[in-house]
């Protein structure tokens, strides 16, 4: 066994039967399985793990609990994982993040030594002016600062999610977390209990509750077994909930999932971060937590140092002194910088075992190894006041030093439902002022920091919990008592005249970068922050928030209350966006033909929800394919699946009238067997959407919507008659129908052949009638309306039957060739006959005036939506108009005239009127024509205006009556 | 993420319902002034305090009123909308017109 390792007991975590072979920086290591990539190193003599953000100096383990930044490093092409969560596995090839050369000598730790030419906010200072040069600093400084090298080809990975619902949600499996979970699923309240830890115990798994080191794994085998036992409980660990959102929604990330929980109460049994110390070269490796200490021993029998300094100022330092001396670590001896510090058994046993206990005392600096590799150290000083010390020092040697001096509470959840902390004096501490509803805290997160108390915190929070949750059953347990007692020193904060006294370890800043920036006028805590960066690193304020708030009050002679702390807000730790993202569904409409349109070999596209044939055939003659389309329909007989469209059945006495109020037009008078077209505009006057309303009987209209737009159509037309109440069922069928168009000249011919109880004639069947009947044996509504301007039908079957009609057509069409069509051809069919598609010719302000569209607004009516305003509209004038242009034809004949695309400008003189919204070659007519919007004085027909095209050049078009294809109609009416 | 309680599908997640802005009572069309009718069309009051709302669940299309606090976010009651708008709405004939037609 390497010299490092310590025996079982030590090192509950790993398997020592398992070697692990791993590289780190491109060296090969070995490890257990269990150890993380921090421990597997240590054990092998590497304390180095990063070169930090600024100034590159070397940083090692601080809390071996993935709470600090130290210990980033990358695994392949994930960036920033913490060496000190993440399990070791075969072949792992881990690197060092952020450093230049090598992680041993890092040619960029120069910078250091101009640390005091580089002042708190000295990027913005120093870079901002002049701007020119920004771009070029920016490079520089975005490499010194990097974390980890982004693969910007990486393969998405596999990330889900999943729901999960529980009475009581109990975040921390410590002991309160644990006895909350316990009394709650006892109360019987489903619970479930989660933690970010491998296993189950919290502090139970390393600290050393007694002098003897019995009493915690006594009671973690106990209430973890009870746990197992309980079925009412699910317990999730590795698993790290990264939120709060409103009404206890908590996402919760376990690995590549992330679980979305609803819990009607939950317990937040989070803990607290162990607080490091501030003095002279205090981020050094060598120089970590005491819970740090006694994770790398009990947790993955790593022996942290060969002899060591403990600063203790409370119960839990002695117990580390107490895990060390077992460990087979030298205690040179235990400074205690509390000047009244009760004895307690711990303290009384590490005096027992001959180790020197220093009172009022700290450690004033760590004397660092070459190259601030290491401690060689540690000079310590009579505490005198609150940061001052005697200047007189004695110095130990030693390679290890434990801090044990107070600890932070795990509030975040707290905070992030709005629950409010406050500075408590007597424990030196944030703590709870006041919890929302429907959650309870316990342990040391509400200042109950004795396992034996944290548990009975725990049951009573349980059971509150549960009660909150409707489980009323158990009686209420006692509350935990508070024996008086605080592991908090209030002032552990030692300034060196010197520096490097670090506050904050993820942004290199020092004690008096924090009070330049408040001498500066900084010093409101939130604007602290944001210039000096302390807290905004990757361990977000964890332990930078605590002493920055003690400096900036001490600053301002403002009390810790005035002064406050930042902002906590989700998420709690890093979360990758492959979390957020999940499996990425995109879910996409089917019509009830689109196998058959794969087969008869459909380019297919998006469009709103839905996938659609854009046209058929090889991509490779896409505009021959499309014009074959176009042609069909002109001149012979086309399909197209017109399922998408939106339909909407409006049922009841008051259908006409309900009609009548949604869109412009006029329908109290409109015949059965007819269709109208319909328009609708908001109430601002802007149009929505359009269709035709077909009326099937005298209370009974069918409504077709355009593609993307039913779904709000048909909210609105819900939202207006919640107020109305007229007498109509309004009720959304467009999943419910499938539809074809079937259009050309010979459209009769063919739809005759499967018509078999519908007369089909001109005289018996009209243009815009409508009727029901069957084609082809299957119950259909016959819609003969003309969007593309021929003889056509719009079929519309129940959605079952959408494939059969399909099929049933294409074989009654066999003698004229009938070929099917897609949207681009349909697109050009509509544009020769001037038909516009709502929000591609209409935008968020179009209203029908400047689309030409005032035939479509009946004005006897006493209301519709959108009336007054288009009211008001047309008094005030238009500003634009819709209108059709073709291009005028160069005098170069050999070359087809450049084709403007939509939303190429109108310009005039320099400025903007107008832009083109439609375009195409029309084959039939031979020209390029389009639609778009003008100055109203260029609306005349045969105004010339010139349209900026690709690289800037204008083209000229000429304002063209509408429609430009078959202006009477006399096709569509055959 | 909230939980609104619909009174036709219970309590359900918030992403599952469409905001509606303010119950807001229509002005008559005919008789009120253009900047009577702007306030109407484009304003809203912005209260500070219990506002009721139109909230509309999608997947049910079923349009609800809540009433809401806007400072702390809570939802106080939820109801049906016949129990403000319980009566069928009339709006009065526009005022006699000399234009010819049925269109403008």
């Amino acid at each position: 066994m390497k010299p490092g390792r310590l025996a079982a007991p030590a090192g509950a975590r790993i398997d020592r039967n398992q070697t692990v072979e791993f590289s780190f920086d491109g060296k090969r290591y070995s490890g257990f399985a269990g150890d993380t990539i921090a421990s597997a190193l240590l054990a092998n003599g590497v304390s180095i793990l990063s070169r930090s953000f600024k100034y590159h100096r070397p940083r090692g383990v601080l809390t071996a609990a993935g709470q600090d930044s130290n210990t980033l490093v990358q695994i392949d092409d994930e960036t920033n994982v913490l060496a000190d969560r993440r399990a070791i596995e075969p072949g792992m090839a881990v690197t060092a993040q952020n450093v230049f050369g090598s992680l041993e000598s890092d040619h960029a730790n120069w910078i250091g030594h101009f640390s005091r030419f580089m002042p708190v906010g000295f990027y913005y200072k120093a870079f901002f002016r002049p701007k020119a040069l920004w771009p070029f600093w920016e490079k520089v400084i975005r490499r010194l600062a990097g974390l980890g090298v982004v693969n910007q080809e990486a393969d998405h990975g596999y990330y889900d999610k999943q729901y999960l619902f529980a009475d009581v949600a109990v975040v921390g499996g410590g002991p309160a977390g644990m006895a909350a979970a316990l009394e709650a699923a006892a109360d019987g309240a489903e619970v479930v209990l989660m933690d970010e830890n491998r296993v189950l115990g919290g502090s139970l798994n390393y600290a050393r509750l007694d002098a003897a080191g019995e009493r915690a794994e006594t009671l973690r085998a106990e209430l973890v077994a009870k746990v197992e036992a309980e079925a009412n409980i699910r317990v999730l660990t590795s698993a790290t909930c990264n939120g709060w959102f409103s009404d206890n929604w908590l996402p919760i990330i376990q690995g590549n999932r992330m679980y979305k929980l609803r819990a009607t109460a939950m317990v937040v049994a989070s803990g607290s971060f162990e607080q490091a110390m501030v003095f002279r070269n205090n981020d050094l490796p060598g120089v970590i937590m005491g819970s740090a200490a006694q994770r790398l021993i009990y947790q993955y029998g790593v022996k942290p140092g060969n002899r060591a300094v403990v600063v203790a100022a409370n119960g839990d330092g002695y117990g580390v002194a107490l895990d060390l001396l077992d460990a087979g670590v030298e205690v040179a001896c235990v400074v205690d910088p509390r000047a009244d510090a009760p004895g307690c058994e711990r303290h009384h046993a590490v005096i027992e075992r001959g180790v020197p206990v220093i009172r009022e005392t700290t450690v004033a600096e760590v004397m660092a190894a070459p190259g601030n590799k290491g401690v060689v150290g540690a000079r310590i000083a009579k505490v005198t006041g609150e940061g001052e010390t005697t200047v007189t020092t004695d110095r130990f040697t030693c390679d290890l030093v434990c801090v044990s001096v107070g600890y932070h509470p795990a509030a975040n959840l707290i905070c992030h439902a709005r629950g409010r902390m406050a500075y408590d004096n007597r424990q030196a501490t944030f703590a709870i002022a006041e919890l929302p509803a429907h959650m309870f805290a316990a342990g040391s997160v509400a200042g109950v920091y004795e396992a034996n108390g944290a548990a009975a915190s725990g049951r009573h929070a349980g059971w509150a919990a549960a009660r909150d949750a409707g489980h009323d059953g158990g009686t209420e347990p006692p509350a935990a008592g508070d024996d008086g007692s605080s592991p908090n020193f209030p002032w552990p904060i030692f300034p060196h005249q010197d520096g490097k006294d670090f506050v904050d370890f993820d942004e290199d800043l020092v004690v008096v970068d924090l009070l330049n920036a408040i001498a500066e006028g900084y010093d409101n805590i939130e604007l602290l922050k944001r210039f000096s960066t302390v807290g905004m690193g990757p361990s977000q304020g964890r332990h930078s928030s605590l002493p920055s708030v003690r400096i900036a009050a001490k600053a301002t002679g403002k009390t810790m209350d005035q002064t406050g702390t930042t902002t906590s807000r989700p998420p709690f730790t890093a979360e990758t966006f492959g979390h957020l993202a999940g499996r990425s569904f995109e879910p996409v409409r089917h019509t009830a033909m689109h196998w058959r349109h794969e087969e008869q070999g459909a380019r297919m596209m998006v469009a709103g929800q839905w996938i659609r044939p854009e046209y058929y055939g090889d991509p490779a003659n896409r505009e021959a394919n499309i014009k074959a389309e176009v042609m069909a329909v002109r001149e012979n007989v086309g399909i197209i699946d017109v399922s998408t469209l939106g339909g909407i059945e409006v049922h009841g006495p008051d259908a006409a009238e309900f009609l009548n109020r949604m869109y412009t037009f006029a329908y109290l008078k409109q015949p059965v067997h007819r269709a109208r077209y319909v328009l609708m505009t908001d109430q601002s006057g802007v149009i929505t959407d359009d269709g035709v309303a077909c009326r099937f009987h005298k209370n009974h209209f069918y409504v077709t919507a355009t593609t993307g737009g039913v779904g709000a159509v048909y909210q609105e037309m819900l939202f207006h008659n919640a107020q109305w109440r007229l007498d109509v069922c309004v009720i959304n069928s467009t999943a419910s129908y499938a539809g074809i168009n079937i259009a050309g000249p010979k459209a009769r011919n063919v739809l005759a052949r499967v018509s078999d109880d519908i007369d089909l004639s001109a005289e018996a069947f009209p243009y815009m009638g409508v009727r029901t009947g069957h084609i082809a044996g299957i119950p259909a509504r016959l819609l003969r309306v003309g969007f593309v301007g021929e003889l056509g039908y719009e079929v519309h079957v129940p959605a079952s039957h959408g494939e059969a009609l399909w099929d049933a057509l294409m074989e009654a069409g066999k003698p004229e060739g009938i070929r099917p069509f897609g949207i681009e051809a349909q697109r050009l069919l509509r544009l020769e006959k001037g038909h516009i598609i709502i929000n591609q010719d209409t935008d968020g302000l179009t209203h029908p005036h400047e689309a030409d569209m005032a035939w479509a607004i009946a004005r006897k009516k006493p209301y519709f939506v959108g009336m007054r305003s288009i009211a008001i509209q047309k008094d005030r004038g238009i500003e634009r108009k819709l209108v059709g242009f073709t291009i005028v034809e160069t005098n170069d004949t050999t070359t087809r005239a450049p084709e403007p695309k939509d939303c190429h400008l109108v310009i005039r003189d320099g400025t903007i009127t107008g832009r083109v919204t439609s375009v195409g070659y029309s084959h039939v007519l031979g020209k390029i024509i389009g639609i778009g919007y003008v100055a109203p004085d260029q609306a005349e027909v045969g105004t010339r205006f010139k349209i900026k095209i690709e690289q800037g050049r204008l083209i000229e078009a000429e304002v063209t009556a509408m429609p430009f294809y078959d202006p009477y109609g006399k096709r569509q009416e055959m | 993420m909230k939980i609104l309680n619909c009174p036709l599908n219970g309590p359900r997640n918030i992403s599952e319902f469409v905001y509606g802005g303010e119950v807001v009572m229509h002005p008559d069309p005919h008789t009120t002034s253009n900047a009577e009718w702007a306030d109407f069309v484009f304003m809203e009051n912005n209260t500070a305090g219990v506002v009721r709302e139109w909230w509309y669940h999608a997947p049910t299309a079923y349009w609800i009123i809540a009433e809401r606090n806007t400072v702390t976010d809570e939802f106080i009651r939820t109801y049906p909308a016949n129990e403000v708008f319980n009566e069928r709405v009339a709006f009065p004939a526009p005022p006699a017109s000399d234009d010819d037609g049925g269109t403008s």
